[in-house]
């Protein structure tokens, strides 16, 4: 599990390591079932305070995202789905708003964005479904 | 004289209260108080010459109060020296040891000194460090220097570590070995940690508990998440170029220049964003200071308006 946190973030480090364990399960690099490192290890490796991991993984455990299995450690929750899907959202909704800004300062209507995105989508389908008659 | 011996187990591992030193003229501490709590990484932060060390320097009963009081599990270090010293580790930036001994040596004599010296941990140290049983202090690197001065104080597995200043002038390996200590520590159940330290993004790291002092003066302490989330750094623009810092309520420090001014400001952003909003100011950005932020507004805004926060 790779994780970076930094204290110059503008974010609390428990808050960062919450995003980042959500964007890893949401990016499907963290499934079901998937244990995380204990507390301290992780809490050595970051070179954080312990209780700064132990309060991160208690926010994604009430968060339903993660479980404890009573003495043998954390583990990615099975129905972290739907909280997934809020969470990718969220992901797909920064990029948009980063998008929409960079058209408005490019002055590009939003029906020629619409458009692009459309032509985009094509052409990244396209070469997709080659692969899949590849693979078969 | 072993730690299960302590009159008052439930103390907290320091309290000091109005603690103040003075050396000739000069005013060292000035009316200091803090506890620290048990089980948590507290770190003090200062500028050199702020009174971190001084105030170190009493709880190890290597000063007396010149007015006030310092405890430590309870004690006065001063008063029951073995109750309180068997019970603390402590590694000082100088790092004072004895230069002739060799490692082996070095951990022999410290062992002398405190009935818990837990030799399997020891030795179990030295060999993390990888430092050379054989070698003597003075041949060593700064670096292992360092290592074989945290090997000395965590050697009896101390219910309280104190670290002053311990990764200064270190590089980035052995500075990571410190941390690393200092996280192992308080992972070990009810184990405190008092550092202090300039480098205040390692502070934010580890540190649960933070004080800041400021030329003798405690000016901030408290969890390090009610410290972040009692401060808010605030990036705005206005309509016309500002000749002059902008002077809006809980504003402690602005930095900008024209237009685009940043500042950090404490609890009250609610009244600050008003005001700014009154004088036609757009907020551009908001975001959590980082600790080394909210230390320089404050060192910056001077006792004088910190009282308040």
């Amino acid at each position: 599990m790779r994780i970076h946190v930094s204290p110059n973030d503008g974010k609390p480090i428990y808050r960062q390591i919450v995003s980042q364990v959500k964007y890893l399960v949401a990016a499907r690099r963290l499934r079901p079932g998937d244990e995380l490192p204990p507390i301290r290890t992780l809490a050595e490796q970051l070179l954080i305070n312990p209780n700064t991991v132990a309060r991160a993984y208690r926010e994604l455990e009430i968060a339903g995202m993660l479980t404890k299995r009573q003495g043998a450690g954390t583990y990615v929750a099975d129905a972290g789905s739907p909280l997934a899907d809020s969470e990718r959202e969220r992901i797909l909704t920064e990029r948009i708003d980063a998008l929409l800004a960079e058209a408005n300062q490019l002055d590009f209507p939003l029906e020629r964005v619409i458009a692009f995105v459309r032509k985009r989508h094509a052409d990244f389908t396209a070469p997709e479904e080659d692969n899949h008659d590849e693979q078969r | 004289m072993t730690s299960n011996a302590n009159p008052q187990p439930s103390a907290s591992p320091v309290a000091i209260d109005g603690l103040t030193r003075r050396f000739r003229r000069k005013t060292a501490l000035d009316g200091v108080s803090l506890k620290v709590p048990r089980g948590f990484v507290y770190g003090l932060v200062g500028e050199n010459g702020a009174g971190k060390t001084t105030l170190i320097k009493h709880l190890l009963g290597l000063l007396k109060p010149q007015a006030g009081s310092v405890q430590v599990f309870g004690l006065d270090p001063i008063a029951a020296p073995e109750q309180t010293l068997g019970r603390i580790g402590y590694l000082s930036e100088n790092r004072d040891m004895p230069n002739w001994m060799r490692v082996r040596e070095l951990m022999l004599y410290t062992k002398a000194f405190y009935p818990a010296w837990d030799d399997a941990y020891a030795e179990h140290l030295r060999a993390t460090f990888d430092l050379d049983p054989g070698a003597k202090i003075r041949t060593l690197s700064r670096g292992q220097r360092a290592q074989a001065g945290l090997l000395a104080a965590l050697g009896h597995r101390p219910d309280l570590l104190i670290l002053d200043e311990p990764s200064s002038g270190l590089d980035p390996i052995v500075r990571r070995d410190i941390l690393a200590a200092i996280i192992r520590t308080v992972a070990d159940e009810g184990r405190t940690v008092l550092f202090s330290s300039h480098l205040l993004d390692e502070v934010e790291r580890v540190a649960d508990h933070v004080a800041m002092i400021h030329t003798g003066r405690l000016v901030m302490q408290g969890p390090l998440d009610d410290i972040k989330q009692g401060h808010l750094r605030v990036t705005l623009r206005f309509p016309e170029p500002q000749r002059t810092p902008p002077d809006l309520p809980g504003a402690l420090f602005w930095e900008g220049a024209g237009t685009e001014w940043a500042t950090v400001c404490n609890g009250q952003a609610a009244a600050l964003k008003e005001a700014a909003a009154q004088r036609g100011a757009e907020v551009l950005e908001e975001a959590t200071p980082s600790l080394e932020e909210i230390f320089i507004a404050r060192a910056k805004a001077g006792p004088a308006r910190v009282r308040e926060a």
